[in-house]
Order: structure tokens, then C-alpha cells, then sequence
């Protein structure tokens, strides 16, 4: 209804009424039906103003009064006009509603009795229906009271009816069973008779149910022994075996058997695969065969298998309870076997993989033989398989780090040998322009080397790369990066460079032999480059691309360094003892060869002199190609032009006129031996350091202390003690420059000339002056 | 326990020449021969008073030439032969001879070595034969029969090994045969040990880089090592005790040891000396211990065990051990023996070319160098009762 009033109220105002004009008239209405709490408390806000024309306090009065009060004449007009204005719209809208509730009404008692006349014919017909309904339920009881009896029969003769149709059924069964056998519907004969089965076993007292329980066993018999012979003959797939099975196992044949023969079944044929599989030539096709063929393959019959006899449903007596265990159990020992097989063609055939060069070849296989492993692994999960796998991959592994480090060693030598030739060839053709070639080989040799590490490095990091999956497996992620890659590849690597820059100072035996000694020289450096950045360098590349995990005390790099300072120690060692012994030969049969008592007066410097010099200087130069210069001692401003006091006349009279003394200890060759007391011991053969002056040291001491020993050993007459005596200032003019020390050779020099005055028939030395001018002469 | 200090003894005159006076075993007694060629040589004898740590000695005249080898007799004390060089018209020849020391030698050689008259008149030499060898060139070596009767004697002289026979007193020498070297080249043999094994039927003898063997019945080869050095070989010893074991040494600088059985490799190298090592001996008794003299003014002792006759060790006969003894001997042997060097000497200034075990007292050595010093050292106490204990 108060919907009906708020339309009307709508619908009568006119259109141009403000909004706030409406909402007004709504709250009278709602104020009239008292309906809105909302409409109260306004009202209780209005209520206290007595001049609220709206509110119900409203006192005209008071209203009137503060009207005429405050506002003017003209005001006051209006305002009066308004008012009338608005008790005009009021009235109006009085009369509308009054009329329209009027009409409603009137409809409203119309509808109000025309329902009364209604109800009043309802009423009659009721009562006609339930006359009849009782009529109704009179002859329905009479119609169930004659049909009683009919109806217990009628049940009878169903029952009856079922019987008969399972004893047909029954009586049946035996040429039914044929019929299936002929048509081959072995599931279907299969169904029936496990249908009848129950029945005949129970009343086989009786001999016609015996005679068709007969039939049936033997017809039974027969359709087992055709899908046995079906079973055994293996040329169906795997589904028609499964289904063989899935029936003889319902005809109670014993399941282990069943297993034995699905499994011998199944495994001529992953044999036949893996026969298939040795015929394979390309690593990558072999396991691409392998794993499609037998691993697949083996996948498929190991599902059937566990859907027939594992994860079968525990169908009452026909699955004993020990059918899983016992199945499972066959089916391990069968994978193992089989997989013992694959795995040995598998490493048989990864073993012949030798080429080291591609090596993401074998990765790849290496990978998709283990990914494919894993399906195994989720089939069957408590499998050796995947792990034994596993296995093989890591030996793989293991077997290609051997052959990158055998690869790189002969690398290595063939790089040496490479280089040995490249020294040998250019002396032989073009002379002496060998040697400048040095510091590029020594580039070349190192800078192939590294690459070669790195692109080995490079490779078998293939095997630790992300997408390879068992790269995540804990030997990849450990061990192969340290042991592996890092101990038995670079570390091994980097100790064979060592070793075998050794065995050129053993092998080649003493005389320097076979071992060219710039090769000498130039794999010291190199080993000293080694010792100073490129191990470093080498196991830092190496542990940041494999993320080496110290774990396993690995070879530090330290021990490494100091392994390849005592080679590059060694090898300039045997390099000065080489040279040294070169140039001493040259000497000592300079030396020994000549009648040194019956010599002529020396005339020029000997050409052997002029030849240690010379090779000195070569010398210089090879070194000075792969050596610093060094430290030397400040020498003299006219080295060259030092005399030899020792063995100046006036200083030989003194040394031995009177030293024919009485004989005691200690007082002869006083001079001598005061001078020696007061310089350093001199050692011939010792390390020296890894710079050129101290190689060049120590080549012209070794020369120089052979000189004086075979001095020693022979006699001189007055020609012979001159010659050394110019020798020996050739040497002095030229040899200074090239030792740390000139002391040391002025040391030597003074040595050789004083045993050559002692070995003397008749010591007259030669003037200094005329020395100097052979020798500037020559 | 101190060791003694070692005793140093200068000549005036250069020297290489140095052997112990092998037929006496009482007095501590060694020879040096020295090299002057302006002066007469002589041959000092110097007497080692172990007690008292005094040296003695006297000399002799050896006028015929410098003194490049000296040997004496093992059976003679008074014998002994030099190889010197005689020059003569402006040539010069080593000879080699047999001498006797005088008689009187002895009686005035008791003073002190402070005494400045001794020297000045001393005895000479007397000759007992020239071991003539104008025929056979320059001769590097005399070797007396070891434990012989000082009736045979070896020199080698160029590419000869000689066997002499001495007769009437050593007054005369014949050679009853004689080997020659053949081969490319001006071969020379440098040195030459006769072996003490065998009935002394064994020479050893190196030329250049190769060490040879010789039968001397029938004087022919029975082994070469070729290049046993990667240099000179300069000196060899036969193991004293077992009697297929030889040291050499050379200018390689390293001392190697040989079983001559097998050739091929060294038993043992040593590589101790920083230049040519001249002189390797075995000691008399203990051949464990080994001297090397080299021209890096160093003398070394090495003790080389393993390769010795008492690779475990002295071992005490069974007959003298009681009991306790015995218990006491196994855990020595037990012990591992390593070899080692025992000392290295540094006493001389210049190359020692020398060097020599006392034949009276095997802890006893000493060792010459180039410029006349002597020097006499012992074996350390300690290693002395390790061994002997």
C-alpha cells in the first residue's frame, strides 16, 4: 500500500516540483503511517520549532507574530500569496488521493464476494469425490482378494524358470566351451566356466553335474593348454601375451610359472634387441637404438608385468598372497640381468670411443642413456638399474678425463717436438737467425698449450652443464670437479710439463746429447712462466668454471708453483752445465793437444779464445731473448783494461825466491792462499738464478775452472806461459761483461795465469804492453 | 762427544801425490810427493801421533822429477814407487821407477817439525829399477799387488797396461805381459785400481768416459762400461769387502757406484761435489764409509750402507754374543740404515786432488791438496761407536 501511495504521490506531483518538495510530502506520508524511524527523529528536530509550518508544534500564533515581527509589507505580501499557493497544491493533492483510494476500494468488495459464490460450488464437488474414491477402494480390495492365490504361483514357476535356464546354462556350458574354443573367445569361455565352476564343484555328488564338471575340466584343460602353447609360441604382442596371462591366471594356472615364462618370453626378445643393438657403429645412434629398442622395450614389459602380477586386484583365492612379493622379486633379478647385459655392450662400446675430439658427441649419449634410465627408476623404483647407470656415466667420465690428459700430453709433446724442429731447421739453413726466433716459440708454445687446456676444459665441462642430467648427481657436482677435472687433469697435466722438462736434464745424458740447449732454455722459462702466473691462472679459470668445492684436499697451488720453480731451476741449471760443458771441451782441447813446452812466441790470441768468446756471446744472446738482465756489481770504468799483477815479474821473483824457506806448516804459498782466505769460496756447479747474468756466470765459471784444472795438468815452457797470458787477457777484455761479479773472472783469469807460472820451465812473462797490443790486434 | 779438530799440515811445494804407507800398520804414516818444476822434489813422511794430535815428518830427495803418482809397497815398508816427469831437451816424459827410503830416515826424523835444520840436508831417495817405458809412452800410474809380496807391480803408461815382475830386490823389473788399448783416437788411460778380489787376477782401468775390466792371466778385457761418466773418469776403488762393487768418480762431479755383474746401470750415484771429483776411496775395513776429494775444495764422507757389505750393520759373530746380547743385536738390526753424508770438509782452499784412508787406523784419513796443505781428519766419534757398537 505504501508503494501504491508513494506512486500515486509521484505520479500527481507535477513535474516542475524541486526535489526537496517531494521527498516532503514522502515524509508526511511516512509520518502519517508512522512507519520511519527515520521520519521520527526528524520529527523530533523539527518539533521544538513553533515556527515550523511542517512540524507538528507548529503554533500559527507565534508564527504569525514573528512573521508580522520581522518582515515588511512587501514581505509580507508574498509570503501570503505563497502560502496560498501551497494550501492550493495541498488541497489538490488531498482530492486526488481521496478519489483514487475510493476506486480501489470498490474493486476490493467486488472481488470480495464474486470469491464467495466460488467456494460454494468447490464445495459440492468435493463431496462427489470422495464418494467415489470409497467406491474405488471397495473393488481394488476385492480384485486383490481373488488374484492372491494366481500370484503365488506365477512367483513359483519364475523361480523355477531360473533354475531351469542355469541348469541349461550348465548343461550348455560343455558345448559352449567348445564353441569358444573353435571361435578362440578364450576370455569369454573363460568367463563362463569361472561362472559355473562354483556350482559344478558343489554338487558334483550328483553324477550328471560330474559328468558336465568332466567335460568341462577337460575342455578346460585343453583351452589351457592352447593358450599355453599361445604363450610359449611369443610371436603375439605384448597385449595378446598380457591377455594370456590375465586368463590362465584366472584358471588357476601358478603364477610363478606364468612369471618364469612371461619373463623368458619377454626376454628373448630384449636380447634379440640388444643383438640388434652391437651392429651399431656412431656412439650416438648405438644409444639412440638402445635406449628406443631395449630400453623402451624393457619399460613396456616391465609395466605388463607389474599390471598383470604385481598391482593385480587381490582377487580372493585366486591371487595368494605372496604372488607380488614373489613376482616382484623375478622381476628384479630379470632387469638385473638384462641391464647387466646393456650395460656391459654400453661400456664396451663407450670404452671405444677415443677420439677426444668432440666430446659433446658422447654427452649427448651419455645423457640420453641415463635420462632414459630414469623411466626404469619411477617403474620400478627399488632397481640397482639408474644407480649401476649412474655408475657407468661417472666411469665414463672418469675414463674421458684419462684420455684428455693423455691427449694433452702428447699435445705437449708434439708441441716440443715441433718446437725442437723449428730450432733445429732455421740454424741449419740460415745460420744464426735461430735464435731470434726464440721468444716467439716460447709465445707460441705457451700460448698453444693454454688453448688446447681450455678447449680440454671447455669439453669436459659439457659434462657438468645444466640441461645434462646427471650432471646434478653428487660425483658431478663433487668429486668429478675436483678429483676429476682439477687433480687428474690440469694438476696431473701441469706436474707432467714439470716431469718431462725434467727428464731432458736425465735423460739426455751428461754431454748435453740429444737436447738442444735452447730447448733447454726455452722450457725453463717456460716453466718459470708457469711458476709465476699461468698455474694461477690455469687453476682459477679451472675452479671458477667448475665451482670446485674443496672437499677432498686438493693440490694447492703453491705445491704446484714450487714443483715448477725446482723444474725451471733444474732445466737452467743443466742449461749452464751444457753450455758450461761446450765451451769447456773447446778449452780443454785447446789444451791438451798442444806441446805447450816447444810453442812458439804467441803471435795472436788463439782461435779457440776467439771462439769461446764468441759462443759466450751467443750465448748472451739466446739468453738475453727469454732472460731480464739481472743484477751485476758496479764494475771498474776500464775493466778491460786491468793488468794481471799477479803474475807481474817483480811479483814472481818475491813468490818464490824466498819461499825455499825452512819446511814448516802453513807458510808457503802464503800470498796465495791469504788471497783465497779473504774471497769467497767459488762453487762451479751451482744453482743459479733466473736471470742472464747469472746463467752467463755461470757458463764462463765452469769454462774458466776447466781451463785451470787442465792447465794444471801440464807443463809450459816460456812461449806457453805468454800464450795463456794473452789468452787469458783476450778473455778478460771480453768476458767481464757478461758476469754479475767481474771480480769472479778476474779471480779465475788470475788462477789460470799463476798455475800456468808454476807449471812453467822458464817463467818470463811477457810485458803487459805487448799483450795488449796482440790482443787488440786480433 | 767433540770431535778433534782436524790437522793441517802445509808443504811448500804443490802437490797430487798421496798414499799411505800400506805395509805399516802401526804407526799412522802417510806419503806425499810434490810438483815443482824449478826445484828437486821431494817426498815428505808424515808420521800422525794419534795421542797427542802432533804431526811429524821428514823428507826425502826426489830428484829425478815432479811427483804426479806415488805408491807404496804392501809388503816393504821402505819400498815404494813414484811416476814423475823428467824433462829433457825441451821434452817431458813421465817415468815411472821403484825407490827405497833410506835406512836412516827414521832415526833422524823424531824431531820436532819446528826444527828449521832437518830440511836442509835431507836424505835422498835410493833407485831400486826404472820401470822402463820409453816404448810405451808416459806412464799415469804404478799399482802394487794388493796384499801381495811386492814382487808385481802394474803401470799404465799411454794405452798399456804393464805387468811387471820385480826380482833381486826389487833391483829389476821385467814385464811378464802386457795389454794394450786399442781403438780410435789417442786413447790414455787416466787411472787404474788393482782389485784385492779374485786372487788379484782383476785390473780396472778408465780411459775417458769408460771403465775397463781386465783378467790379468791371460791380460784381456772382461767388461767395458762405456760411459760410466758423462766425463773424465778421474779415480776408482774396488769395494775392499765385496768383491764385484767398484766406485769411479770423474769430471761429471758425481761419485758412481758399480756392480761389474751388470754393467748397465750404476748401483748408486752420488752428487754431492759442485766440480770434478778427483780421488774416491773406499775405507780398508768399513766400506759403508767413502772419501771424495774434488777440485771444489771439499772432501766428503758419505756413508753409503745400503750398498755396502753391512747393509744392516756390524754384525757380531754368533759365538761371541751371550743371550742378552743377541736380544740386543736384533733390534739393531732392525735399524733402518740410510745413506748419508757424514761430512763434508772444508779445509783446503784449492782443488784436493788426493785423498787417502790410513792403513794402521781405518778412522783415520787425509786428504792433499793443490797448493801442499795436508789436512788429517777423523771419522766423526758418533758414527765411529754406531758403527762399532
Amino acid at each position: 500500500m505504501d508503494g501504491d501511495i508513494c506512486a500515486t504521490d509521484t505520479a500527481t506531483t507535477p513535474p516542475d516540483s524541486d526535489p526537496a518538495r517531494k521527498r516532503r510530502v514522502h515524509g508526511m506520508l511516512k509520518l502519517y503511517y508512522g512507519l520511519n524511524e527515520e521520519g521520527k527523529t526528524v520529527d523530533q528536530a523539527e518539533s521544538m520549532n513553533p515556527c515550523d509550518i511542517n512540524g507538528t508544534h507548529f503554533d500559527p500564533e507565534v508564527y504569525l507574530n514573528k512573521l508580522r515581527r520581522e518582515c515588511s509589507l512587501g514581505e509580507l505580501m508574498d509570503q501570503e500569496s505563497c502560502m496560498v499557493k501551497q494550501i492550493r497544491s495541498l488541497d489538490s493533492d488531498m482530492q486526488t488521493l481521496v478519489y483514487e483510494n475510493y476506486n480501489k476500494f470498490i474493486s476490493a468488495t467486488d472481488t470480495i464476494r464474486k470469491m464467495k459464490n466460488d467456494f460454494k460450488k468447490m464445495e459440492d464437488e468435493m463431496d462427489c469425490l470422495s464418494t467415489n474414491m470409497a467406491a474405488i477402494t471397495e473393488f481394488s480390495a476385492h480384485i486383490s482378494g481373488t488374484l492372491q492365490d494366481q500370484h503365488a504361483q506365477i512367483t513359483k514357476l519364475s523361480g523355477v524358470h531360473t533354475l531351469l535356464r542355469k541348469l541349461q546354462f550348465l548343461f550348455e556350458l560343455p558345448a559352449r566351451l567348445n564353441k569358444c574354443l573353435e571361435l578362440q573367445a578364450y576370455s569369454q569361455a573363460v568367463s563362463s566356466h569361472r561362472r559355473a565352476r562354483c556350482v559344478l564343484q558343489q554338487y558334483s555328488h550328483m553324477p550328471s553335474f560330474r559328468g558336465i564338471q568332466d567335460d568341462c575340466h577337460a575342455i578346460m584343460d585343453k583351452l589351457a593348454q592352447e593358450l599355453r602353447q599361445k604363450f610359449r609360441d611369443g610371436g603375439s604382442s605384448a597385449e595378446d601375451l598380457s591377455e594370456c596371462v590375465e586368463l590362465l591366471l584366472q584358471l588357476d594356472e601358478p603364477a610363478e610359472e606364468l612369471c618364469d615364462k612371461f619373463l623368458s618370453h619377454a626376454q628373448s626378445r630384449l636380447e634379440a634387441n640388444l643383438r640388434g643393438l652391437e651392429a651399431e657403429t656412431d656412439i650416438l645412434e648405438f644409444i639412440d637404438r638402445g635406449c628406443n629398442e631395449f630400453v623402451s622395450s624393457l619399460c613396456l614389459v616391465i609395466a605388463s608385468y607389474q599390471e598383470l602380477f604385481v598391482n593385480r586386484p587381490q582377487e580372493g583365492n585366486l591371487a595368494s598372497k605372496d604372488i607380488p612379493h614373489m613376482a616382484i622379486g623375478k622381476l628384479h633379478a630379470f632387469v638385473d640381468a638384462l641391464a647387466t647385459c646393456y650395460f656391459s655392450l654400453v661400456e664396451r662400446r663407450i670404452q671405444e670411443e677415443k677420439s677426444v675430439g668432440d666430446n659433446s658427441l658422447l654427452v649427448r649419449a651419455l645423457d640420453r642413456f641415463h635420462r632414459r634410465l630414469q623411466a626404469v627408476a619411477k617403474l620400478l623404483p627399488g632397481s640397482a638399474v639408474p644407480s649401476q647407470g649412474t655408475e657407468i656415466v661417472v666411469r665414463a667420465a672418469r675414463e674421458r678425463i684419462k684420455q684428455y690428459l693423455a691427449a694433452l700430453q702428447s699435445f705437449y709433446l708434439d708441441s716440443l717436438r715441433d718446437v725442437r724442429q723449428a730450432l733445429a731447421a732455421p740454424r741449419l739453413a740460415t745460420g744464426k737467425d735461430a735464435p731470434a726466433s726464440l721468444p716467439e716459440l716460447l709465445s707460441s708454445l705457451s700460448a698453444s698449450i693454454l688453448n688446447q687446456i681450455k678447449s680440454v676444459l671447455a669439453s669436459v665441462h659439457l659434462f657438468t652443464a645444466k640441461d645434462i642430467t646427471f650432471s646434478n648427481k653428487p660425483y658431478f657436482k663433487g668429486e668429478f670437479c675436483s678429483q676429476g677435472v682439477r687433480e687428474s687433469l690440469v694438476v696431473n697435466f701441469i706436474k707432467f710439463v714439470c716431469q718431462s722438462s725434467r727428464q731432458f736434464c736425465e735423460s739426455a745424458g751428461d754431454r748435453g746429447g740429444s737436447t738442444p740447449p735452447a730447448l733447454l732454455l726455452l722450457l725453463s722459462r717456460l716453466c718459470l712462466d708457469y711458476e709465476t702466473s699461468t698455474i694461477t691462472y690455469i687453476l682459477t679459470l679451472t675452479d671458477e668454471q667448475f665451482l670446485v668445492q674443496h672437499h677432498s684436499p686438493v693440490t694447492a697451488v703453491a705445491a704446484l708453483c714450487g714443483e715448477a720453480r725446482g723444474a725451471a731451476q733444474k732445466l737452467l741449471n743443466h742449461y749452464v752445465k751444457v753450455q758450461g760443458l761446450i765451451i769447456s771441451q773447446m778449452l780443454r782441447k785447446s789444451v791438451e793437444t798442444r806441446d805447450w813446452v816447444n810453442t812458439i812466441e804467441p803471435r795472436n790470441v788463439r782461435a779457440v779464445m776467439k771462439r769461446v768468446v764468441e759462443d759466450t756471446t751467443s750465448i748472451d744472446v739466446q739468453v738475453g731473448l727469454l732472460y731480464e738482465e739481472g743484477v751485476r756489481k758496479a764494475h771498474s770504468s776500464d775493466s778491460s783494461k786491468r793488468t794481471f799483477s799477479v803474475y807481474s815479474g817483480s811479483r814472481q821473483q818475491t813468490r818464490y825466491a824466498p819461499s825455499y824457506a825452512p819446511s814448516a806448516p802453513m807458510d808457503t804459498n802464503l800470498l796465495s792462499n791469504i788471497h783465497k782466505l779473504f774471497s769467497e769460496r767459488i762453487d762451479i756447479f751451482s744453482p743459479v738464478e733466473f736471470n742472464k747474468v747469472s746463467v752467463l756466470t755461470g757458463i764462463i765459471k765452469i769454462s774458466l775452472k776447466t781451463f785451470l784444472e787442465c792447465v794444471r795438468l801440464r807443463t809450459f815452457g816460456r812461449y806457453g806461459l805468454q800464450q795463456i797470458q794473452v789468452d787469458c787477457n783476450y778473455l778478460q777484455m771480453y768476458l767481464w761483461r757478461f758476469v754479475s761479479d767481474e771480480n769472479l773472472v778476474h779471480f779465475l783469469l788470475d788462477e789460470i795465469v799463476g798455475s800456468t807460472a808454476h807449471r812453467c820451465l822458464d817463467p818470463a812473462p811477457m810485458e803487459q804492453s805487448v799483450i795488449e797490443v796482440i790482443c787488440e790486434r786480433g | 762427544m767433540e770431535d778433534d779438530a782436524p790437522v793441517i799440515y802445509g808443504l811448500e811445494f804443490q802437490a797430487r801425490a798421496l798414499t799411505s804407507q800400506t805395509a805399516e800398520s802401526d804407526a799412522i804414516r802417510f806419503l806425499v810427493g810434490t810438483q815443482s818444476l824449478k826445484f828437486d822434489n821431494q817426498i815428505h813422511i808424515i808420521d800422525f801421533d794419534d795421542e797427542n794430535n802432533i804431526i811429524s815428518k821428514s823428507v826425502l830427495q826426489h830428484q829425478a822429477g815432479e811427483i804426479w803418482h806415488i805408491s807404496a809397497s804392501p809388503a816393504d815398508k821402505a819400498v815404494l814407487t813414484t811416476c814423475y816427469n823428467k824433462t829433457s831437451e825441451s821434452r817431458v816424459v813421465t817415468c815411472g821407477a821403484v825407490w827405497r827410503m833410506p835406512p836412516e830416515w827414521e832415526s833422524g826424523s823424531h824431531e820436532s817439525p819446528d826444527d828449521p835444520h832437518n830440511s836442509h840436508n835431507p836424505q835422498n831417495l835410493e833407485l831400486l829399477c826404472h820401470l822402463d817405458n820409453s816404448s810405451h809412452g808416459n806412464a799415469s800410474c804404478v799399482l802394487w799387488e794388493p796384499m801381495g809380496d811386492g814382487k808385481c807391480v802394474i803401470s799404465l803408461a799411454d794405452n798399456h797396461a804393464l805387468l811387471w815382475d820385480l826380482t833381486e830386490s826389487s833391483t829389476q823389473a821385467t814385464i811378464s805381459s802386457s795389454a794394450t788399448l786399442e781403438g780410435k783416437g789417442q786413447l790414455k788411460f787416466t787411472a787404474g785400481k788393482w782389485s784385492p778380489h779374485h786372487n788379484c787376477t782383476q785390473l780396472a782401468t778408465a780411459n775417458d768416459t769408460a771403465i775397463r775390466g781386465w783378467d790379468l792371466r791371460t791380460m784381456s778385457q772382461i767388461y767395458c762400461i762405456e760411459n760410466a761418466h758423462g766425463q773424465l773418469v778421474r779415480d776408482l776403488d774396488f769395494n775392499p769387502n765385496k768383491q764385484y762393487y767398484l766406485a769411479s768418480c770423474g769430471d761429471d762431479c758425481k761419485v758412481k757406484f758399480w756392480d761389474v755383474r751388470n754393467i748397465n746401470e750404476p748401483v748408486k750415484n752420488l752428487e754431492e761435489h759442485s766440480h770434478w771429483v778427483w780421488s774416491v776411496r773406499y775405507n780398508h775395513s768399513h766400506d759403508q764409509l767413502v772419501l771424495t776429494g774434488s777440485s771444489d775444495s771439499r772432501v766428503i764422507l758419505s756413508n753409503m750402507v745400503s750398498i755396502s757389505s753391512e747393509p744392516f750393520g756390524h754384525l757380531v759373530d754368533d759365538d761371541d754374543l751371550s743371550d742378552a746380547e743377541d736380544n740386543h743385536q736384533d733390534e739393531k738390526t732392525k735399524e733402518p740404515l740410510q745413506d748419508s753424508i757424514i761430512s763434508t770438509y772444508e779445509e783446503h782452499e784449492d782443488s784436493v786432488y788426493a785423498v787417502e784412508w790410513s792403513s794402521a787406523d781405518p778412522w783415520l784419513f787425509a786428504s792433499l791438496s793443490y797448493d801442499g796443505r795436508l789436512v788429517i781428519n777423523r771419522v766423526p766419534r758418533a758414527l765411529k761407536y754406531h758403527i762399532l757398537l
